[in-house]
């Protein structure tokens, strides 16, 4: 009985009622997935209302979700606490910049090497970056320290801890950089640069005048990952950076948290400051934090 | 003979594929001279270290394999790892089913698609000391927004951080927010499915549920794989939230592998022990990566 009822329905109506159905699946969805994001945009929102809210409208219940009357005075509140916030923002700005430039560099180099020049050992130190990539990096953090301590280079005169934070970078020690720079470089034709070299141009010229032109989706995606590293890092800065007036963003907020822990209004201030760049940053770039992700070999093809 | 003589002839570099060679290894000379520099002489360095006792300020005294006795006996170093194995094999499982199933919403016909995915990839790029003193805050018994929402379902507060039996799965709770980047890796995975495997598999009378079983999990099996892998080297060396939330506590409960090597290094300079601690991380974690690959022929799929 039930058995045919089912089968003559779907014989009267099948596209209709299918299709019904799927609207409201997908309407469902839809309210389920708006809820959801909203949730995931929560403790941002949070961190962001709660910078402006007074000291006792923190701790309010329930949570006071809009602030009353905006303290935007929570914000230079943080530079009289911390009047070295300033100074961390500059530092953090030049490590980034330097760290950057040397990835950005380094890693189209080694990445054009890697896609477009035979020599003998290649495959080798290629599956070796592959390996560094998957390595646990703690096992290098004591001897690095060491190494940089011994090299003279953690000394106040000497930049004060802030070398060991940029100069692996020139040296592509981000192996994901160089990858992503040899998949991109693999899928251009090779046919513009068989030409400049048959007209005599050099490697140098080939990869500058060439490959680079053709590669600023490539830049601009490492270019955004490797900021992203280098602004957000908190380990390194930690262990390097001993001197308070050579401390970058990371280290004053946390150092906040530490000093202001009942003070909650001036920790999310600090944190909304260091947090805002790089969401105006993803607002304006955020087909390549999406592109980069896509391009790691497995999304592209 | 007359070819092989050509044979031998030709492996003889000439002027011109020496000059390739010379400019390969010029253009790749920053990776090179970086590895050896700051990886492979690091790491050599650390296994001498690890044979010693060292403060960095008298001379190191060769211990011979005590330090490595020491990591095996030491109750510190068993709980991190047992604290770290707890995180991973808890989080990495739930981060790869909510980021497949996002994933898999995220490319039904909605709308706004580009906002919801920009949405759930938000987090990642807070900054990692912001998040932590957010979720610090988050996670508060009191005034904290998790026990307020839990409480709108009748769940009494909880002390989460402060509760050595919830402070794990807080952290593991707070790791489901940073998914996004899986989440993205899936959602180009899905896209590169040929909609005409679909296609064939509806007209042989396959619904929607026969078609994720049969054709959409097999041919996403490699990415889950590499979103496996990342996620558990990633989640087995995390510890920078730890540090600033909980600083380890509460009674140890989320001392971190890394964290307890930052400790007996940065902290307490034991420089030889130290090594020695991330000799066995590096073991275990290495082990671990390779003991997947080597599963991975029994479940991941491959086209050729």
């Amino acid at each position: 009985m039930a058995a045919n009822t089912v089968r003559v329905v779907p014989a009267k109506a099948p596209m209709g009622r299918n299709a019904i159905l799927r609207m409201i699946g997908l309407i469902l969805l839809q309210l389920f997935m708006t809820a959801l994001v909203i949730t995931f945009l929560v403790p941002t929102l949070w961190m962001i209302s709660s910078s402006l809210k007074a000291s006792t409208e923190v701790f309010k219940q329930p949570i006071v979700w809009i602030p009353a009357e905006p303290q935007w005075s929570n914000y230079p509140m943080v530079f009289e606490k911390l009047p070295l916030f300033g100074r961390f923002a500059l530092n953090t700005i030049l490590i980034t910049a330097l760290a950057v430039i040397g990835t950005i560099i380094s890693s189209l180099m080694v990445g054009y090497s890697f896609s477009r020049l035979r020599w003998p050992g290649r495959n080798v130190f290629f599956a070796l970056m592959i390996a560094t990539m998957m390595l646990p990096d703690v096992v290098t953090l004591i001897p690095r320290f060491i190494l940089f301590k011994n090299l003279g280079l953690l000394r106040p005169d000497m930049g004060g801890g802030m070398v060991p934070l940029i100069l692996p970078y020139w040296f592509a020690a981000s192996g994901l950089y160089v990858f992503f720079a040899n998949q991109y470089f693999r899928g251009l034709p090779v046919e513009l640069e068989e030409a400049a070299l048959i007209d005599g141009a050099d490697r140098i010229q080939i990869l500058t005048q060439i490959l680079i032109p053709l590669a600023k989706p490539l830049i601009a995606t490492i270019g955004i990952f490797a900021l992203l590293q280098h602004y957000n890092e908190f380990m390194t800065p930690l262990i390097y950076l001993s001197r308070m007036e050579n401390w970058v963003l990371a280290l004053g907020v946390r150092a906040i948290n530490d000093a202001q822990a009942a003070r909650w209004e001036l920790v999310f201030a600090a944190a909304t400051m260091m947090f805002a760049p790089v969401l105006i940053l993803f607002v304006f770039a955020q087909r390549y934090f999406v592109q980069g992700i896509a391009m790691t070999g497995f999304g592209g093809r | 003979m007359a070819v092989q003589a050509s044979i031998k002839k030709r492996k003889l570099p000439t002027r011109f594929v020496l000059r390739e060679w010379i400019e390969g290894y010029l253009f790749a000379s920053p990776f090179i001279i970086g590895f050896f520099v700051f990886t492979a002489f690091p790491m050599i360095y650390s296994i001498w270290l690890s044979f010693n006792k060292w403060d960095l300020l008298s001379p190191p005294i060769w211990v011979g394999i005590q330090n490595y006795v020491k990591v095996l006996s030491d109750p510190d170093a068993n709980l991190s790892l047992w604290n770290s194995a707890y995180y991973t094999f808890l989080a990495v499982p739930f981060q790869l089913i909510i980021s497949f199933l996002l994933a898999l919403a995220l490319t039904q016909p909605l709308k706004g698609r580009d906002f919801y995915r920009a949405g759930f990839y938000l987090p990642l790029i807070v900054p990692i000391v912001a998040s932590a003193v957010v979720w610090q805050r988050v996670f508060h018994p009191e005034v904290g927004i998790l026990n307020a929402v839990l409480g709108w379902v009748g769940i009494p507060p909880q002390k989460w951080l402060f509760d050595a039996s919830l402070s794990k799965p807080a952290f593991i709770f707070m790791s489901f927010w940073s998914i996004g980047r899986q989440m993205v890796i899936f959602i180009a995975g899905l896209g590169n499915i040929p909609k005409s495997m679909y296609e064939a598999a509806s007209i042989d009378g396959a619904g929607p549920f026969r078609r994720l079983l049969s054709i959409t999990l097999p041919m996403m099996t490699p990415l889950i794989f590499y979103n496996m892998v990342i996620a558990i080297v990633n989640s087995f060396q995390s510890f920078v939230p730890a540090l600033i939330m909980t600083d380890g506590g509460p009674e140890k409960s989320t001392l971190f592998a890394v964290l307890n090597i930052y400790r007996q290094g940065f902290s307490y300079f034991n420089m030889g022990y130290a090594a020695a601690l991330s000799w066995e991380f590096f073991i275990i974690v290495v082990g671990f990566t390779i003991a997947q690959f080597y599963l991975s022929n029994r479940w991941v799929y491959y086209e050729n």
